[in-house]
């Protein structure tokens, strides 16, 4: 789970992208934001990268999981 | 171009253009229907932080920015208490980005509706701006944060929005406390309520667009996602075809560029240092005071950095000087040897922040 809450932009994309990259493309990962900023970035971001993405709302806090 | 550009971006990004246009027809000054350096830097001078005389008004459309992302996002419930990401440290980048930006005579938003203005020297703060945004993107990459921001009580969110709703509310109801230029650029400006009005519809759609000048080209170079940078041109375009239409228009050029001077190297030096300082902040003066709006205490405090950054700048002659024609002489503006040594000091504070904040360098260093 890579913890993104409260992290400026672009940080929390930049986050996911080293993880993808450290990862070698895992099939799956979670993320951790708290602004629907962060959600839409890190969307945009995954989906570039063929990933389908889901998300819950929990108290303001958003767990977004990539899958492909 | 990406697949995943978002149409209210887009939407937005002409609105800012028109908003722009028209307001400069209505009384703003010429290329600066939005600047969001100058107009700090002219509430800083109406709140006699500075005494330059032709830069003092109490520019609405701030309020109507800061309010209307207020607004939005009340609405859509992201309004949101948060602060504690280094203040200090935003503080000084605020005032470093209005120090850049002012060198240049526009912050990001500005050298945009330059350039659809068809001013040349604003082409070449576009190369230092992008120089700029590498530089920080390279940081960006070896693990800068100034990390994280904390929920906070809301009473923090509506600081900075309370703050500049008593001073407009002031501004209207008894003006003889504040200064205002009786000529140059504070002197020209729309009237107060339309101004408000309009920046009150920008800064709704620039809260729920996102709208980033310093957001556009960071993502193109970071993640190939072109959604913010759909919304730079938008502007771009708009501007151009709004001043074709009204006459305004006299094609590309550096010589005779409104409240614009032609030190080439200094135009592109200030938006170097802007473009850096703002990708460290994570937005341009713009998205600062949207997100200040929406509740981020750290990003007021970096609008409070911007306007004492644009008081030290008029205080000791850091900003630059327009080209101008005095007694049939035409006269390259530029920068005092103040404004070039601060701009060096600029990038010093701003390699020293980047590097202290750098997760991946120290533990390379480790």
């Amino acid at each position: 789970m890579i913890d993104a809450r409260g992290q400026s932009c672009p940080i929390p994309v930049v986050m996911v992208q080293d993880a993808v990259k450290k990862g070698n493309n895992p099939s799956e990962l979670q993320v951790k934001v708290d602004a629907m900023v962060c959600v839409e970035n890190i969307s945009r971001y995954a989906a570039s990268q063929g990933y389908t993405v889901s998300t819950e709302e929990s108290d303001g806090e958003y767990t977004l999981t990539l899958k492909k | 171009m990406s697949k995943h550009i978002n149409p209210v971006v887009l939407i937005t990004g002409i609105l800012v253009g028109a908003a722009a246009v028209m307001l400069t027809a209505l009384g703003n000054p010429p290329n600066m229907g939005f600047c969001i350096a100058c107009f700090i830097r002219d509430i800083a001078g109406s709140l006699k932080l500075h005494t330059a005389e032709p830069v003092q008004y109490f520019r609405p459309e701030i309020v109507g920015l800061i309010l209307g992302s207020t607004i939005m996002s009340l609405s859509s419930k992201e309004f949101r208490a948060k602060a504690g990401s280094s203040p200090a440290t935003r503080f000084i980048l605020g005032a470093f980005v209005m120090i850049g930006a002012l060198v240049f005579l526009g912050c990001p938003l500005r050298m945009v509706i330059r350039m659809g203005g068809g001013d040349l020297n604003a082409f070449v703060g576009l190369a230092g701006f992008f120089a700029g945004i590498l530089i920080g993107v390279f940081f960006l990459k070896k693990g800068f944060t100034l990390k994280r921001t904390y929920e906070v009580t809301k009473t923090e969110g509506f600081a900075l929005p309370g703050i500049f709703v008593l001073l407009f509310v002031l501004f209207l109801a008894v003006p003889a406390l504040f200064v205002f230029s009786e000529s140059g650029p504070g002197s020209k400006h729309a009237p107060a309520v339309i101004a408000l009005i309009v920046a009150l519809v920008i800064g709704a759609m620039a809260q729920k667009s996102r709208l980033c000048m310093v957001g556009g080209m960071r993502d193109a170079v970071m993640f190939k996602d072109f959604n913010l940078l759909s919304g730079f041109a938008a502007i771009f375009v708009t501007v151009l075809i709004g001043n074709i239409a009204l006459g305004n228009f006299a094609g590309f050029s550096t010589v005779s560029q409104p409240i614009s001077h032609s030190s080439e190297l200094w135009n592109f030096l200030g938006m170097a240092l802007a473009g850096w300082g703002s990708v460290l902040l994570g937005g341009c003066p713009l998205r600062q005071l949207i997100l200040a709006g929406e509740g981020n205490g750290d990003s007021a405090v970096t609008v409070l950095g911007m306007l004492v950054g644009a008081a030290f700048a008029h205080n000791f002659k850091l900003a630059g000087s327009a080209d101008a024609v005095n007694d049939g002489v035409y006269t390259v503006g530029g920068i005092a040897p103040t404004g070039q040594a601060a701009v060096i000091i600029g990038f010093v504070v701003l390699l020293i922040i980047s590097l202290a904040n750098c997760t991946m360098l120290k533990k390379e260093g480790n």
